[in-house]
């Protein structure tokens, strides 16, 4: 099957000599769910802008499901759907005409726009707003908006620069299992993100970026894999007393029914089991910290520095 | 795309400029009716009435042509410029630049929707002008060749103004300091007649005197400039001014990074 991606030696330098891309390689394979990761300025937007047309690239070569730009970047672009990190439409244009004037750039015929405007409005929950003028919408508003305008001519290639950036949890949550659906459906995204939480709960396969250079491209559960330690949050019935530790492990006591226990590689979660059991500590339950990723991140990123 | 997607996304670009000069047109429709009744009050009938004929014509029925093309320039030229400019400056632009639209496709839904508004004006200036004088067309090819050619001219030349635009003031520094003096300077108001001869040949190097006096040539039959020497300057210019805009649209000259 032909990759929905592919980049080669890709590299960007701008006018005033930095270099924002210093020749990166990566391949997204249809259906996938990829995440692009890298701290800020490491090269994420410039990837993604060259991707669809809005920064010219220095050198390197991008094919998209085939279709290599240089040759025909109109045929490529029929294959993107762009959701930007900044909100980029007209504050004063209603949110119908918005998606349903993009489905025109496209060149879908009237009925066909219409039919499509309505029925991603719907799923993200706007159509009751299309008649509201854009800037009135609230953030997470207009980042659904967005998602549906990018959705409008339907491409086989969705790319969100931050999608849930100044999103409340809730509407996160919402935004995931919409993301997941027209994923299941076929649609093959590409996600950067600075919440490693969503990298994880959503993509399977991750790059890492730092300094214009991948610094990890595998897969999610690979990367996962190879982390040193773990850290997990046990919830205790009884109160722990002040100086509560278990032997091997470092611990924390985060409060009197709160302990933060680190598991090293080649140590085992029941010899935690079996010492607070001995100490008659009941665990009512356990949770593992949420940034396991921001660790390897953290490190793979200095690493490079 | 194919023609027929190519039409498409025409056709959506220039229903948007449409709608959004309309959806303002106490800022964009009204003015223009005010300024130019106020001309025809003051320069025709007041003032006009004491200067008497010019090019063998009441005054009122001179300034009419050239203030009918005033309105058309401005209009043409600030409903590309402020749009496009706007595009640019909410980022909006992108949502045309990331779609498939040819470039040319672009620049001429944006030109052919300041082309309709400079229309849309002219009409309703020449309305208001019926008021105050009588108009009979001399050459209805003149007047409808030299109005579309003038409309996409300008129209072009408000796209590169937004192109090279960084915020709004640069919007309006061409239009006060450059369009004003040459639609004054270019014969509306006056017959190249009436300049001594050094100030007459130094009239003949603003684009604007070819434009009014071919217009009004179109209107009562007379002109101060030749007729095919007018039309080639404003296609040369028209030519040069496409070429220029595709040439910065494909270039993504300050519009792309």
């Amino acid at each position: 099957m032909i990759p929905a991606l592919t980049i080669e030696n890709l590299s960007k330098s701008y006018d005033n000599g930095f270099q924002a891309l210093k020749g990166i390689s990566l391949s997204v394979q249809q259906g996938d769910f990829f995440a692009l990761l890298g701290p800020n300025g490491a090269g994420k937007s410039t990837t993604i802008g060259i991707i669809c047309s809005l920064v010219s690239k220095s050198g390197g070569k991008v094919v998209v499901h085939g279709v290599d730009i240089d040759e025909d970047f109109p045929a490529a672009k029929k294959f993107i759907g762009i959701v930007p990190q900044e909100f980029n439409f007209n504050v004063f244009e209603k949110v119908e005409d918005i998606v349903i004037n993009q489905a025109g750039y496209y060149g879908l015929p009237a009925d066909i726009a219409r039919e499509r405007t309505e029925k991603y409005l719907k799923e993200l929950g706007l159509w009751d707003k299309r008649d509201v003028a854009s800037r009135m919408l609230s953030g997470g508003m207009k980042r659904r908006l967005m998602i549906a305008r990018a959705l409008v001519h339907e491409p086989r290639l969705l790319i969100l620069d931050e999608p849930t950036a100044g999103v409340d949890i809730e509407m996160r949550r919402s935004m995931w299992d919409f993301l997941r659906k027209i994923n299941a459906a076929g649609t093959t995204i590409i996600l950067t993100t600075h919440y490693l939480e969503e990298a994880e709960a959503l993509c399977r396969n991750i790059a890492i970026i730092n300094h214009g250079n991948i610094v990890e491209n595998s897969s999610v559960r690979d990367l996962v894999r190879r982390l040193h330690r773990e850290v997990f949050i046990l919830d205790c019935v009884d109160e722990l007393p002040e100086s509560f530790s278990v032997d091997g492990f470092v611990t924390r006591r985060m409060d009197e029914h709160c302990l933060e226990v680190e598991v090293e590689k080649g140590q085992h979660i029941n010899d935690v089991f079996a010492q607070l059991d001995r100490a008659g500590v009941q665990v009512s339950s356990m949770r593992n910290r949420a940034n396991r990723l921001e660790e390897m991140f953290v490190n793979l990123v200095e690493g490079a520095a | 795309m194919s023609p027929r997607e190519q039409y498409v996304a025409f056709m959506t670009i220039l229903r948007k400029e449409i709608r959004r000069y309309t959806r303002i047109w106490t800022q964009t429709l009204l003015p223009s009716a005010i300024t130019m009744s106020l001309y025809f009050v003051i320069f025709g009938s007041l003032i006009g009435s004491r200067i008497g004929d010019m090019g063998g014509f009441t005054y009122m029925q001179f300034v009419v042509p050239g203030l009918i093309m005033m309105a058309i320039v401005t209009n043409s030229y600030s409903n590309v410029v402020s749009s496009f400019f706007g595009s640019k400056f909410n980022h909006s632009v992108e949502e045309l630049l990331v779609s498939p639209t040819p470039n040319y496709v672009i620049l001429m839904g944006y030109v052919i929707g300041g082309v309709t508004r400079g229309l849309l004006v002219a009409v309703i200036v020449t309305i208001v002008s019926l008021f105050f004088t009588h108009l009979q067309i001399h050459s209805w090819f003149v007047v409808v060749a030299i109005v579309l050619m003038t409309s996409i001219l300008f129209a072009l030349a408000g796209f590169i103004n937004a192109v090279f635009a960084n915020n709004f003031d640069d919007i309006s520094i061409v239009p006060t300091f450059v369009l004003t003096p040459l639609i004054y300077l270019g014969g509306v108001f006056y017959s190249m007649d009436l300049l001594p001869d050094f100030w007459a040949g130094v009239s003949k190097l603003n684009p604007l005197v070819y434009v009014v006096n071919a217009f009004r040539y179109g209107v009562l039959g007379v002109s101060d400039v030749s007729l095919p020497f007018a039309f080639g300057m404003i296609s040369l210019f028209t030519l040069a001014a496409f070429f220029y805009s595709m040439h910065l649209l494909n270039s993504g000259k300050r519009l792309r990074q």
